[in-house]
């Protein structure tokens, strides 16, 4: 077996995508969960820039930045690809993974917000699903065509995380009737045994980010 | 003549001029369109809908956005000459890595230096040389970042160059008193033909600047 660590923090989204690109691939890793609030020498160590996981070190070599993990774990690991072949076809999965990283502060807007800072990022958010799902997804069943590709591990939050932000917000973001491709999408990415195997238990999501919203609203007013 | 490349963007814009660079390494002949930023072409809206942004990169057609993105498209189509990213995975990933801290921690803050005063304008600065540092750092004694030859994270970064001086006069501090190591390397880079007939002249755009600060009505 090849050495292969994948440090990373339940729920970190980010860390997901890496869980998933490798269980997609069948890339068998050892796991290492982070205390974000007292983190490790071996993440300072590996991360000294950005201190931050997810963290993929191979052979003793770190790889920081979800993103371009990503593209290391495609490029050492071929089978199952995970990108297009043509380079145009690449560059706009590239695209599309930089807009979601791009754009993700207008969600955890929405998600910290309250009153009129809140109804302004609700109607950013929509927006921009809008936007993914005209653009991004158009009429494939995945971001990456007839499988699950990089661009559907980068919004692959939408599933899981976003119900339980929207369940604590008290708003509805992503409604099947105003955003229905968006909706098949979702239950399609879902039902992948690879994915259906490695989504965060919804049960234990929900006081967590129930209490990190409090602790959020309660840090911005003070 | 009709040009199968295509490369619409605007000639003070340092992610544009990464685009250039990448062209002129590759000996790649292109049709170049200006756009004012300020008065967006239709041509624009339509290649790129979704940021409205340069530079965009029109190749047979098709349209690629995103600076460094576009970077590693020429890369991969024009790959039989002057490589621009590592050949083995690990050290792409180290590129790709601090290309993306290039992006992710120089420009913002690099603004900040231009249109703020005061003590944002001083965390500003302090956040900008504390950068350069790092960078620094992991130059290391190499002659550039991608080692013994230009690369993808010096074409990230050396754009940025030409905008020093403006940063300096507005800032008013020396980047080469905090960081000497990096205007060396700069100044290394500026000797390949590709870079030099690329960057505009610093003055030129400390002009632009300063037309811009009006406008934000930072004077």
């Amino acid at each position: 077996m090849e050495e292969l660590k994948l440090l990373g923090a339940w729920p970190s989204v980010y860390c997901y995508r890496v869980i998933w690109a490798l269980k997609l691939k069948g890339v068998k890793y050892e796991y290492v969960e982070e205390d974000l609030s007292n983190k490790s020498d071996h993440l300072l160590q590996y991360n000294p820039v950005h201190k931050k996981v997810p963290v993929l070190v191979h052979h003793g070599k770190p790889v920081a930045e979800t993103s371009v993990i990503l593209e290391y774990i495609e490029e050492i690991w071929p089978q199952n690809p995970l990108l297009p072949n043509d380079p145009f076809e690449k560059a706009l999965a590239r695209f599309w993974t930089k807009f979601e990283e791009d754009k993700s502060p207008a969600f955890f807007a929405f998600f910290r917000g309250v009153g009129e800072e809140q109804e302004k990022a609700t109607k950013e958010a929509k927006q921009l699903l809008k936007i993914i799902e005209d653009h991004g997804l158009g009429e494939k069943k995945f971001f990456g065509g007839n499988k699950i590709g990089l661009v559907d591990l980068a919004f692959g939050w939408l599933s899981a995380w976003l119900e339980v932000m929207e369940e604590v917000v008290g708003i509805k973001l992503m409604e099947a009737n105003s955003f229905p491709r968006l909706e098949a999408w979702n239950k399609s990415f879902k039902e992948d045994p690879m994915i259906k195997e490695n989504l965060p238990d919804r049960d234990e999501m929900l006081p967590y980010f129930k209490s990190l919203r409090e602790k959020l609203i309660a840090s911005a007013t003070t | 003549m009709a040009y199968e490349v295509v490369l619409v963007d605007t000639w003070v814009s340092m992610f544009g001029m990464r685009v250039r660079i990448a062209l002129a390494e590759k000996g790649i002949k292109y049709e170049y369109k200006e756009e004012d930023l300020c008065n967006k072409s239709k041509l624009l809206l339509k290649i790129n809908p979704i940021y409205k942004k340069i530079p965009v990169l029109i190749h047979n057609g098709k349209p690629v956005c995103e600076s460094l993105i576009i970077v590693q498209y020429i890369d991969e189509v024009w790959n039989d000459r002057s490589p621009l990213m590592p050949s083995d995975p690990y050290p792409r990933a180290c590129a790709r890595f601090w290309a993306d801290f290039v992006d992710k921690r120089v420009y913002d803050v690099a603004k900040k230096v231009w249109t703020t005063k005061g003590e944002e304008q001083e965390a500003a600065k302090k956040e900008f040389i504390e950068t350069l540092q790092i960078l620094e750092r992991q130059l290391g004694d190499h002659p550039y970042f991608g080692g013994e030859r230009f690369g993808f994270v010096d074409l990230s970064l050396i754009t940025f160059y030409s905008w020093f001086y403006a940063y300096e006069t507005f800032g008013n501090f020396s980047i080469e008193a905090e960081c000497p190591k990096i205007i060396a390397w700069a100044k290394r880079c500026l000797q390949k033909d590709s870079v030099a007939n690329t960057l505009p002249d610093q003055k030129k755009v400390y002009e632009y600047v300063v037309q811009m600060r009006k406008r934000f009505g930072v004077e």
